[in-house]
């Protein structure tokens, strides 16, 4: 079975998601519940880490647009950083990078929000 | 490999989402057997990925006890990737073209598995036999590259 676990770490007002192994429709809710725990505790600044990221699929994809609007609307963001090539390209491929700001490393994408 | 043998490779899985790696793993393995580059291999693996999440959350509704059958045919010139259930007819004509703004007020994505099978594959074709089996193919054309 594929290997997915997410880790959560508060870097001040900042919460981040770190994505390791393979997210697809079968590991989506795990990333989904962080989410929920998040905005349930008014986490509404928030970066995802997918430097150990293997795999994403379309069902991944959807968890960033399921959420998006109601962090938006509470003033915070969900800003993604440390992207291999091969899931950049998948982003790409269906525009997300307009709708999303993606970094190279986790503290660019976390000193955007302190500012 | 030798030019003008035909390969075939079977798998048969329930409709259950962790049988998605599965499915990945049976894909990649053949793919690079059949020496595609790793870049293909992982878009092939993507597409083939997106057809099987369909057939399981369509399809089947999320019941896990359905069958889906995959074969694989491969010789030098195209790798092929054919797919069979037997759920809901699904009609690829209806689902709609990827929208961000939408998906952004809806907070949901619908199509985007359909579109990247359409990128991501040289070819993609739907068949249903009414009351018996729906069919997709997806085949990739092998460059000499």
């Amino acid at each position: 079975m594929a290997e997915f676990n997410t880790s959560i770490l508060d870097k001040g007002n900042v919460s981040v998601i770190n994505l390791k192994g393979y997210l697809d429709a079968h590991t989506a809710p795990t990333l989904e519940n962080n989410f929920t725990q998040l905005i349930g505790n008014n986490r509404f600044n928030i970066v995802v880490n997918f430097n150990e990221l293997a795999y994403i699929s379309s069902a991944g994809l959807g968890v960033f647009m399921a959420y998006i609007e109601k962090i938006r609307e509470n003033s915070g963001d969900i800003k993604l950083s440390n992207m291999s090539e091969k899931v950049y390209n998948i982003f790409d491929l269906l525009g997300f990078p307009l709708l999303y700001e993606i970094y190279k490393t986790e503290d660019e994408a976390v000193n955007k929000f302190t500012r | 490999m030798k030019p003008k043998e035909k390969n075939n490779k079977k798998l048969k899985v329930k409709s259950r989402t962790d049988n998605l790696s599965v499915i990945r793993d049976f894909i990649s393995s053949n793919a690079l057997e059949a020496g595609l580059s790793e870049k293909t291999v992982d878009n092939i693996m993507l597409a083939v990925d997106e057809a099987c999440t369909n057939i399981i959350k369509h399809a089947y509704r999320s019941f896990p006890e359905g069958e889906i059958e995959i074969k694989i045919e491969f010789d030098n010139k195209k790798f092929t990737i054919i797919i069979v259930d037997y759920g809901q007819t699904f009609d690829p004509t209806i689902v709609p073209k990827p929208d961000l703004k939408k998906y952004y007020h809806e907070h949901k994505v619908g199509g985007l598995g359909m579109y990247l099978m359409r990128t991501l594959m040289d070819d993609v074709e739907y068949k249903t036999v009414a009351g018996k089996y729906n069919q997709v193919l997806l085949s990739k054309n092998i460059s000499s590259s």
